[in-house]
C-alpha cells in the first residue's frame, strides 16, 4: 500500500477581513462577503515567508509521520512565491529539519497547483520504488495588487506531506493530470503581483481543467461521486470550487469540510491540498477522498484516496487545521499594517 | 549575522538548535571553545527540544533599518528545558503575555534580510505558549 503517512498544515496567525480591504478601495463590503464567498484571509506575518511555512507545515507531517527524518530520499516544495530567484527553498528545510544531505531536494513552480505537483512526484519516487519515503509540500505567500479583486483571497499557508509504504493513513487509488497552455494568469519576472485574464480565468481555465480532470479521474477509477465522503478542489474563491464540485456531482455536504476559503483565502499552492489537511483531521478509516487542484497556465492534478485504519493513531499529534485557521491568538491587521507586512510599498534602501 | 560563508557555518545551530553539552553539565546554544566551568574542551552535542521559559526580556521601540517593520518587538533570554541561556526574538505574542518564567516554544522564522540583494537570514525566535 502506498499513500500518505504524514500530513501537516500550517497558517499565519495574522488575518486582513474583507471588509476592511473593500472599505479601502471603495467596493462594497457585502458584495465581497456573498458573492465572493470571503470573510478574512491570512496574512504572514512580517518575519513569514515560503520557506518558513513550509517547515512549520513539515514539522507538522513529521510529528505524524513518526519516522527519522534521515530516511526521507526526496523533497519538493511547490509555489509561486519562494523567496529567491535563484537558490532553493528545499536546501533551507531540509537543513533545518535534519533531513539530508543524502537527499534530492527540489523546487517547483506551476502557480496554484505547484504543491499538488510536488506531492504527485514525491508519491511516484516511492511507488516507483526509489526510496522509502518522499515529501510534496505546497506553501505560498501569494501576490494581490492593491485594488485588484486578487487582494480578497491572496493569502498565506502550507502543507505538507509525507509519502510511504509503511503506516499509510491515507492510500492513494488514483491520480491523474489534465494540462494546457492557457494564458489565464501570469507574472513576467521582476513584477511584484501577477496579471489576469479577468473572466477568463473563469470556464476556460479554471473550469475546463477542474472538471477535465476530475471526470477522467472519475472514468478511470470506475467511481462515482456519491461513492465519496469528501470532496475539494482548488479554492480561488468561495464560488467556483463549490460549482465545480456540483457540476460533477458532489453534494455541498461532500465539500464543506474541505472548504476553508471562506476564512483563509487562496494559499495558493496551498489551497486545495490544505483543504485535504482539513479533511484528514476528521476523516474516519475507509472514507474516500477526491481532490482536484487548479494551477493557472493551467493544469489540474487529481487525487483519490482512501483513508486507513492508522488515521485515528496521528489526527491528534499535530496542530489541526481548522483549530489554527479558529486560533484565539487570531492577530486583525487594518489596512496600513498589512500593506506594510506584505511589503507593498516600498522603503528607503538600507 | 553576517555574511553567506559565516551564515552558513553557524546552520547548525541557528536552524537545529544543535548544542554542546559539557562534562560540567553546562549546555552552550552557540558554539563555544571549551567549558567555562571546567575549562575542559571535550563536549557532547545535543540537538535542544526547542522549549524553555523567559528569564528576563525587554521590547525594543528604537532598532536598525533591517528591523525596522517590527518595531515594537520584544527580545528575551530563555532558559532552554537543557539548560541553556539563549538571546532570541519574541514573535507571534500579544506583549501582555510577556511574563518572567512564562513558557516559550522555539519557531523557525526570517531573522533579517542583507537588504534587497543579500541573503535572507533564518533562524529560531520563540513564541509564548501559555
Amino acid at each position: 500500500m502506498i499513500g500518505i503517512v504524514g500530513f501537516g498544515a500550517y497558517v499565519p496567525i495574522y488575518r486582513i477581513k474583507s471588509s476592511t480591504i473593500a472599505n479601502q478601495w471603495g467596493d462594497d463590503p457585502a458584495s465581497i462577503e456573498k458573492g465572493l464567498m470571503l470573510l478574512e484571509k491570512t496574512v504572514p506575518g512580517p518575519d513569514e515567508d515560503t520557506i518558513t511555512i513550509a517547515i512549520a507545515a513539515a514539522k507538522n507531517a513529521l510529528k505524524r509521520a513518526r519516522i527519522d527524518p534521515q530516511k526521507i530520499g526526496a523533497v519538493y516544495i511547490g509555489s509561486e512565491s519562494h523567496p529567491y530567484a535563484v537558490k532553493p527553498s528545499g536546501t533551507v528545510l531540509i537543513d533545518a529539519l535534519g533531513i539530508g544531505p543524502h537527499v534530492h531536494v527540489a523546487d517547483f513552480e506551476f502557480a496554484c497547483k505547484a504543491g499538488s505537483e510536488a506531492m504527485f512526484v514525491a508519491y511516484s519516487h516511492v511507488k516507483s520504488g526509489n526510496m522509502d519515503y518522499a515529501m510534496g509540500i505546497g506553501a505560498d505567500t501569494s501576490q494581490g495588487a492593491p485594488g485588484d479583486a486578487l487582494e480578497y483571497s491572496a493569502s498565506a499557508g502550507g502543507s505538507a506531506f509525507i509519502f510511504g509504504r509503511e503506516n499509510v493513513v491515507a492510500e492513494v487509488l488514483y491520480t491523474h493530470s489534465f494540462t494546457t497552455d492557457t494564458a489565464d494568469f501570469w507574472r513576467r519576472e521582476y513584477q511584484m503581483y501577477p496579471r489576469h485574464g479577468g473572466r477568463f480565468t473563469g470556464e476556460p481555465a479554471y473550469f475546463k481543467h477542474i472538471l477535465g480532470c476530475g471526470r477522467a479521474l472519475l472514468e478511470k477509477s470506475g467511481m462515482k461521486p456519491e461513492d465519496f465522503q469528501y470532496a475539494v478542489f482548488h479554492m480561488p474563491n468561495g464560488r467556483f470550487p463549490l460549482k465545480a464540485g456540483k457540476e460533477l456531482g458532489f453534494k455541498q455536504e461532500q465539500m464543506n469540510e474541505g472548504w476553508i476559503v471562506n476564512i483563509m483565502g487562496n494559499t495558493y499552492s496551498g489551497s486545495s491540498i490544505t483543504g485535504l489537511t482539513a479533511i484528514l483531521d476528521v476523516a474516519k478509516p475507509g472514507d474516500k477522498i477526491f481532490m482536484v487542484s487548479f494551477g493557472s497556465g493551467a493544469g489540474s492534478d487529481g487525487f483519490i484516496f482512501q483513508v486507513t485504519d492508522k488515521i485515528l493513531e496521528v489526527q491528534n499529534l499535530a496542530p489541526k487545521t481548522r483549530e489554527m485557521l479558529n486560533t484565539p491568538h487570531k492577530v486583525y491587521l487594518d489596512y496600513g499594517k498589512y500593506v506594510a507586512y506584505r511589503k507593498k510599498i516600498h522603503f528607503n534602501e538600507y | 549575522m553576517a555574511n553567506s560563508q559565516r551564515y552558513t557555518r553557524e546552520i547548525p545551530h541557528r536552524y537545529r538548535l544543535e548544542a554542546q553539552k559539557f562534562p560540567s553539565g553546562f549546555v552552550s546554544l552557540s558554539r563555544r571553545y571549551c567549558d567555562p566551568i571546567s575549562g575542559k574542551k571535550e563536549f557532547e552535542k545535543i540537538n535542544l527540544k526547542g522549549t524553555g521559559k523567559i528569564l528576563t526580556y525587554t521590547i525594543i521601540h528604537v532598532t536598525s533599518d533591517q528591523f525596522k517593520l517590527l518595531t515594537p518587538y520584544a527580545v528575551a533570554i530563555i532558559e532552554t528545558d537543557e539548560g541553556a541561556r539563549v538571546t532570541a526574538m519574541i514573535t507571534d505574542t500579544k506583549f501582555e503575555d510577556l511574563k518572567i518564567g512564562a513558557r516559550v516554544e522555539f519557531v523557525f522564522r526570517k531573522i533579517m534580510e542583507e537588504g534587497a540583494s543579500g541573503i535572507i537570514n533564518y533562524g529560531y525566535k520563540a513564541k509564548v505558549v501559555e
